[in-house]
């Protein structure tokens, strides 16, 4: 089946081509990194966690995302979601392998990795996550070469798939919820210490995630003969304004608890983060759009007519991502630092080169998408080659 | 492609996998099956060869002896001295083991606006608080950073990967990460002790290297105030016991439960 | 063979990347062609070595990871050879104190085979040598 990847026409050469360069930009970029050290990048002794991990925490939102479309499919026998599937379990990979290396380019001595499986930790949960993580790509992978291979034969898959596949759903949901028990479990940060942190990560990972997924099916439905049916994207976009509307719940929730509670220790995060501190205030207008997108967002969402316009849910879905992207990929990881344990702001901002080893990373992910949704089209014969 | 070219990649994957854990069951086993290092009790030179079980060490500071010197940098220059600190001439990079902070941020927890002119303002010496139950230890993915049996929690640098889990768990801001090369930016080495590499984090460890040939941590002989005692919690006889017997003292962040072990008297 | 160009250059890039540490080295003149000139301690320096020629020659890397192990994460310091002598587990006070220059001992044969090893990122070779090798006598702290 992977013969399918290398045939396509000039627009899919052309494609990889320029995700190729910005990869091989980005991969320049982390040869000066392994040379200089981290200091390239933004992050500081006070600020010591920026957009890597950043972007890893939002990803592994997205590679969460697949239970989504699965849990009905497989668990309810909603079949109208037959034909998305496989694209949620390949985004699934795609954003696996893109924490993997956002995590692994983070790392100050990178070739020690090994140390985490040498002297294994059972009471640390970087290193459950990093087994979570792994046994969720090892799950998926499973799944979409057993499911996709026996369609390829025009077979049913084998009857023990099935087992895998109910595996993945819990799964998915405790890579996401090891990864906020990462955050929430630190003491000394008051601005992750809080128990609806995980709910808030699974909120916002299946409002993004589905968002994203979407966004896809609506592309590849633009460019080949693939159609998800109207029904699923009804369903979908369905989904995604629950899981929104739990999010920004969950977002006003904190606000609550922190504005009306008045504890300093954690109100001077959520100050920095929406009217600034000391008269730094970096993220400010970062904080506020994200908070107008995701307004302008849920009022597409909720209102049936906007929603049912695939337009204008194409429109709703980029926002959402967006007001997810900068909320979990920026104001989270960054303003747990800020202000520092003495009450002290220093503020981070990422370097060009961070920023093209991020952008190479997110590279890396796209171009393993379509190489996997051009496999998975082309053994359905939606694809042209 | 055909069945045979298959098996032939299906048979060498399982091959390669076989291999693959082999290695890695002789790498575990090849650090503790050492036929090598034999190890006996210490010579008449050495006080502190092995560690012993069941101390408690500890650091108590004067505030009051320290602040009468405000100005005075002596504990903070010896340990960038002794331990290859680079000075990197700016913030972000920076590297510090000791250093002072105001008394406000150091105790940001006890928030007073009337707090008495003595403190207020005063710089303080603050910094790795060696706790009895360290978060930074927690959350270790390698044990790179592990509580030794007298209470030091201790780096390992060849085993840190640099992923500064162990710096975001620190309620207390006291570890440095090399962010890069440190080398070029130590200005007198000194050869009885390692630099470090970029990419790990390093943190004070009181002095464990001086107190194997039972010299005190350098900050607490250098002190022209005699302001920092260090000792053995365990003993009721010691200094640091019958100082906190007899004054009040005060610890930053006990909230949180890791139980940090310098006691700042009052 | 079906695509012969292809698969003929692909093969001929793939063996000229998989050899290419050895023509890189020759190209650049690194290529140790000669056997290694190690320059032993001085006849008044020479001490007893930890343990026997032959031994350290193929296990000095695994002791030294073993007392690494030993001072940083059980606290233990003291080394008995063979010869029952004392040494303070130490690559910076103890091996280095004899074998003083690195570049003349112990990158000669690691230049030979092709080894870097990264012991030198800190535990720096430009050092003074203490004056007994044995056990490091008391720091100098009143500054």
């Amino acid at each position: 089946m992977l013969e399918h990847a290398l045939k396509g026409n000039k627009k899919y050469w052309g494609w990889l081509f320029f995700l190729s360069l910005i990869i091989i930009i980005g991969f320049y970029f982390y040869l000066r990194q392994l040379n200089y050290g981290l200091g390239i990048t933004g992050m500081s002794r006070n600020v010591s966690w920026g957009l890597y991990i950043a972007q890893f925490t939002f990803i592994v939102g997205v590679a969460a995302s697949a239970v989504m479309v699965v849990l009905p499919y497989y668990l309810h026998n909603y079949k109208e979601f037959g034909k998305v599937t496989i694209l949620g379990e390949f985004l699934a990979i795609s954003s696996v392998i893109m924490c993997i290396l956002f995590v692994t380019v983070d790392l100050g001595q990178p070739f020690r990795i090994a140390n985490i499986f040498l002297y294994p930790t059972f009471h640390s949960l970087m290193f459950w996550d990093v087994l979570a993580l792994s046994g969720y790509l090892v799950i998926n992978v499973i799944i979409t070469r057993v499911t996709l291979s026996a369609e390829n034969k025009s077979m049913a898959p084998p009857k023990w798939i099935r087992s895998v596949i109910i595996l993945s759903i819990p799964w998915a949901v405790s890579i996401h919820t090891v990864t906020a028990f990462l955050f929430a479990g630190l003491a000394g940060r008051p601005f992750w210490l809080t128990a609806i942190l995980a709910p808030r990560f699974l909120a916002s990972a299946f409002s993004a995630g589905p968002a994203l997924l979407l966004i896809f099916c609506l592309i590849l439905r633009r460019i080949t003969k693939f159609d998800p049916g109207n029904e699923a994207i009804k369903k979908l976009g369905l989904i995604i304004t629950y899981a929104m509307c739990v999010n920004v719940f969950f977002i006003l929730m904190e606000l609550f608890t922190t504005i009306y509670s008045g504890i300093p220790d954690h109100n001077s995060h959520l100050q920095y983060l929406y009217i600034g501190l000391d008269g730094n205030a970096r993220l400010v207008p970062w904080m506020w759009t994200s908070a107008i997108l995701a307004i302008v967002a849920l009022v597409f969402l909720i209102v049936p007519k906007i929603r049912n316009n695939q337009k204008m849910l194409l429109i709703a879905c980029i926002i959402v991502f967006l007001s997810i992207w900068i909320d979990k990929g920026l104001g989270l990881v960054i303003t747990g630092f800020i202000p520092n344990p003495f009450g002290k702001v220093i503020q981070y901002w990422p370097t060009i080169p961070e920023s093209f080893i991020a952008l190479g990373i997110w590279a890396v992910g796209i171009f393993l998408i379509t190489i996997f949704y051009k496999i998975a089209l082309s053994v359905r014969r939606e694809i042209e080659i | 492609m055909n069945k045979s070219r298959r098996n032939f990649l299906k048979i060498a994957g399982i091959t390669a996998i076989g291999i693959a854990s082999d290695k890695y069951i002789s790498a575990r086993t090849q650090d503790t099956a050492s036929k090598l290092a034999k190890v006996i009790n210490p010579t008449k030179k050495l006080t502190r060869t092995k560690v012993v079980k069941k101390e408690r060490l500890a650091m108590v500071l004067d505030l009051k002896k320290c602040i009468s010197q405000n100005g005075c940098t002596k504990c903070i220059d010896i340990c960038n001295k002794i331990h290859n600190i680079p000075d990197f001439g700016e913030t972000k990079d920076e590297i510090k083991w000791i250093w002072k902070e105001p008394y406000e941020n150091a105790f940001i927890d006890q928030e007073n606006f009337y707090m008495t002119d003595e403190f207020k303002d005063k710089k303080i010496p603050v910094f790795c608080n060696n706790c009895d139950n360290p978060p930074c230890v927690e959350v270790c993915p390698t044990q790179a950073t592990f509580k030794r049996d007298d209470g030091i929690v201790m780096m390992d640098w060849h085993r840190c990967i640099g992923c500064r889990y162990c710096m975001a768990a620190c309620p207390y801001g006291s570890r440095s990460f090399n962010w890069r090369d440190p080398k070029p930016f130590i200005k007198d080495v000194n050869p009885d002790f390692p630099t470090r590499t970029k990419g790990v984090v390093e943190k004070c460890e009181f002095c464990d290297e001086r107190l194997s040939q039972g010299l005190p941590p350098a900050c607490v002989e250098v002190c022209p105030e005699k302001a920092l005692v260090f000792g053995n919690l365990n003993d009721p006889q010691s200094e640091v016991r019958k100082l906190l017997k007899e004054n009040f003292s005060i610890r930053r962040k006990p909230g949180l439960g890791t139980n940090p072990e310098i006691y700042y008297l009052v | 063979m079906y695509d012969a160009g292809k698969i003929i250059l692909g093969l001929i890039i793939f063996v000229g990347l998989f050899t290419s540490p050895i023509w890189y080295d020759l190209l650049n003149g690194k290529a140790a062609l000669k056997r290694p000139d190690l320059v032993l301690p001085s006849k008044e320096n020479q001490k007893e070595c930890v343990a026997d020629t032959t031994f350290m020659r193929s296990n000095h890397m695994i002791l030294l990871n073993d007392w690494r192990y030993e001072v940083v994460r059980e606290g233990k310091r003291i080394f008995v050879s063979e010869q029952h002598k004392n040494f303070d587990m130490s690559l910076t006070k103890t091996c280095l104190n004899c074998h003083s220059n690195a570049s003349k001992f112990c990158d000669q044969c690691h230049n030979y085979v092709g080894v870097s090893p990264y012991c030198w990122d800190c535990h720096s070779e430009q050092l003074h040598p203490t004056e007994h090798g044995l056990i490091s006598k008391k720091m100098e702290s009143k500054q």
